[in-house]
């Protein structure tokens, strides 16, 4: 048997745990629900019930399919009487090929999810790394030049996080609407070129390389950009990818500004196409859990992957006034 | 030296890209929703001009004062909550226990996901027909409710699920401000025979007062642009508007109904309360804040 090292740990264990299954349950919940037919999701019965029902006759497979399956398994059925077996096996009767992705394939007829998913792909790849490029080279201005009027441009950087970002949404998009770039990839793109945060953030990692280097490396004949690319960039990767995945997964996540300016569909991110699906689906609860276990979990293996540099990275920030 | 250097306008090129991109977006529309607030707009024919005309509009909206009280009742009940549970939670890994990293990354999940498909699963969870959370409390025998369609209950079933989204987010700050409160202080009381109690009450409390205050002020500006869930959960400001909140307010004033300058004026009311509340709390709040 499993023997506690530190009993008194016991009681912590025990709300830790408590705690993370109500973390994980509606995930649980949701991924469970995603494989389960309309009628099981639909039943008003008062019992919890996680587990689909592996052997059910597949729902979107029309009448005639759901008839053959109900006569294999009742053809299984009498043979399993015949066999004298205890209770029938749920996974002995006969399914469908590829039932239980019903959910999943009627999601993405329902509504061009694979154009959404390359549109926010496409979109969070682009800003994260142009935002990036230009943020490293406004703090590398910082930690590096002495030039007029820093600490009011630092502090007018400082100021802009301060903002709430839904107090600039309308503005923006009059602006952008007079432009004309409404419903273009242009709206969802540009505007989050500069982030204040990234700047500040890679400033503070910039500050701790040693300034005789870049002394050093001036008398050596070194232009400035030929410092930045050939030493600060290469020195400050693992800070780059901390903050790359940040900026992946705001922008994986935006949704009230693409909400804003884009209407039309082949324009829509994948936060958007999940609220539009969300509002016509109605009670198509297994399509909905699909389509929404799919938004989740490309952030959720990248989460897995990159879990340390993520939890520290936020722990380390979100300490820094 | 350090004279020449000053006049190192060449820097410029390495911060324009930002600052250019700062000022179209970021700063510049702040004084541009101020103007446009004073005008009657809707974006096709001509603005004209109203003065304050469309601030005492919003004074005597009182859609407006009961989404604002709404969006007070959400902040107020919130992030109390939020922080009371995270510092338990965060507490509780502050502990030399085993498998610390895993509890980390659970507790951590919901804030990666997105707002969106995560209140797409509950509002399925508070289904009052096929929702799990009535089939739960059935369990204690207590009655099913139409939790987003009531309007008693609609709020704090949004509140709910918005402290169980923002949990992991609060608990790995605080466990970061525990982290550097020294051990040697919980030895000596220990010493002295403080109970657990005291201990939080006289080290842990006041010295992890900074984060604590950098947790709430945080807090308090997000929960006032509270928007996402409350557009995905209960659509059209919910059952008798009791979760119309603020910015779903202007939204809907300016996607809607097309009442831009209208809009901007709510825009801006809220702009200035958010900054009086940061203000309060960096003047007033601070004050108590133990900095070592």
């Amino acid at each position: 048997m499993f023997k506690f090292k530190h009993p008194d740990h016991v009681p912590v264990h025990t709300l830790l745990i408590i705690g993370s299954i109500f973390m994980l349950f509606p995930f649980i919940w949701m991924i469970a629900t995603s494989f389960k037919s309309q009628d099981e999701i639909l039943s008003t019965s008062k019992k919890i019930v996680l587990l689909p029902d592996l052997a059910r006759p597949g729902f979107l497979n029309g009448a005639e399919e759901k008839a053959r399956i109900n006569r294999k398994n009742d053809e299984a059925a009498a043979w399993q009487a015949e066999q004298a077996k205890p209770a029938a096996e749920r996974n002995q009767k006969i399914r469908a090929p590829f039932q239980w992705l019903d959910n999943y394939l009627f999601a993405l007829r329902a509504q061009p999810f694979y154009r959404f998913f390359l549109n926010t792909i496409f979109v969070s790849i682009t800003v994260t790394s142009v935002s990036l490029f230009f943020a490293s080279l406004a703090a590398y201005a910082f930690a590096f030049f002495n030039f007029p009027f820093k600490n009011t441009m630092f502090m007018l950087m400082l100021g802009t996080m301060m903002l709430p970002q839904q107090a600039l949404l309308i503005p923006n998009y009059i602006v952008l609407s007079k432009i004309g770039w409404v419903n273009s990839y242009l709206a969802l793109i540009v505007p989050w070129f500069a982030s204040a945060y990234a700047v500040f953030f890679l400033r503070q990692f910039f500050m701790q390389l040693p300034k005789d280097l870049f002394e050093a490396a001036t008398i050596d004949g070194c232009s400035r950009f030929q410092f930045y690319y050939k030493v600060v960039l290469p020195l400050s990767i693992p800070s780059m990818v901390t903050l790359g995945i940040f900026s992946f997964l705001a922008n994986w996540n935006s949704f009230v500004w693409p909400l804003i300016v884009t209407n039309d569909t082949n324009l829509r991110v994948i936060q958007v196409g999940l609220s539009y699906f969300s509002s016509e689906a109605g009670t198509k609860w297994g399509p909905l859990m699909a389509a929404s276990t799919m938004t989740i979990l490309p952030l959720v293996i990248g989460y897995f992957l990159a879990q340390k540099q993520f939890v520290e990275s936020q722990a380390t920030t979100g300490m820094k006034e | 030296m350090a004279n020449k250097r000053n006049k190192d306008w060449g820097a410029y090129l390495y911060l324009m890209p930002v600052l250019v991109i700062l000022l179209a977006f970021h700063v510049l529309p702040i004084f541009y929703s101020l103007w446009v607030s004073f005008y009657e707009w809707d974006l096709i024919g001509q603005p004209e001009f109203v003065g304050a005309g469309n601030y005492s509009r919003l004074m005597d909206d009182p859609l407006f004062f009961k989404s604002l009280w709404n969006t007070i009742y959400y902040a107020a009940v919130s992030v109390p909550l939020s922080i009371m549970f995270s510092l338990i939670i965060a507490m509780l890994l502050n502990n030399p226990i085993s498998a610390i990293g895993i509890y980390r990354t659970v507790y951590f999940i919901p804030v990666i996901t997105s707002i969106n498909a995560v209140a797409i699963v509950w509002n399925f969870i508070y289904h009052p027909d096929f929702g799990l959370l009535n089939k739960i409390l059935d369990i204690f025998s207590i009655d099913p409710r139409a939790w987003l369609q009531d309007p008693t209950w609609a709020m704090p079933a949004i509140i709910f699920m918005s402290v169980w989204k923002g949990l992991g987010h609060n608990v790995i700050i605080f466990l970061a401000g525990l982290q550097n409160i020294p051990r040697h202080l919980y030895e000596a009381a220990r010493i002295d025979g403080a109970n657990r109690w005291q201990q939080f009450r006289h080290i842990t409390w006041p010295l992890l007062s900074p984060t604590t205050f950098f947790i709430f002020t945080i807090s308090v500006i997000g929960s006032f642009q509270v928007f996402s869930q409350v557009y995905m959960m209960t659509p059209r400001g919910g059952p008798l508007k009791s979760t119309m909140v603020v910015v779903y307010y202007l939204y809907r004033k300016a996607f809607e109904q097309f009442e831009f300058g209208y809009a901007l004026a709510a825009a801006f009311v809220l702009f200035v309360i958010i900054f009086g509340c940061t203000l309060f709390n960096k003047l007033y709040l601070e004050k108590k804040v133990h900095y070592s």
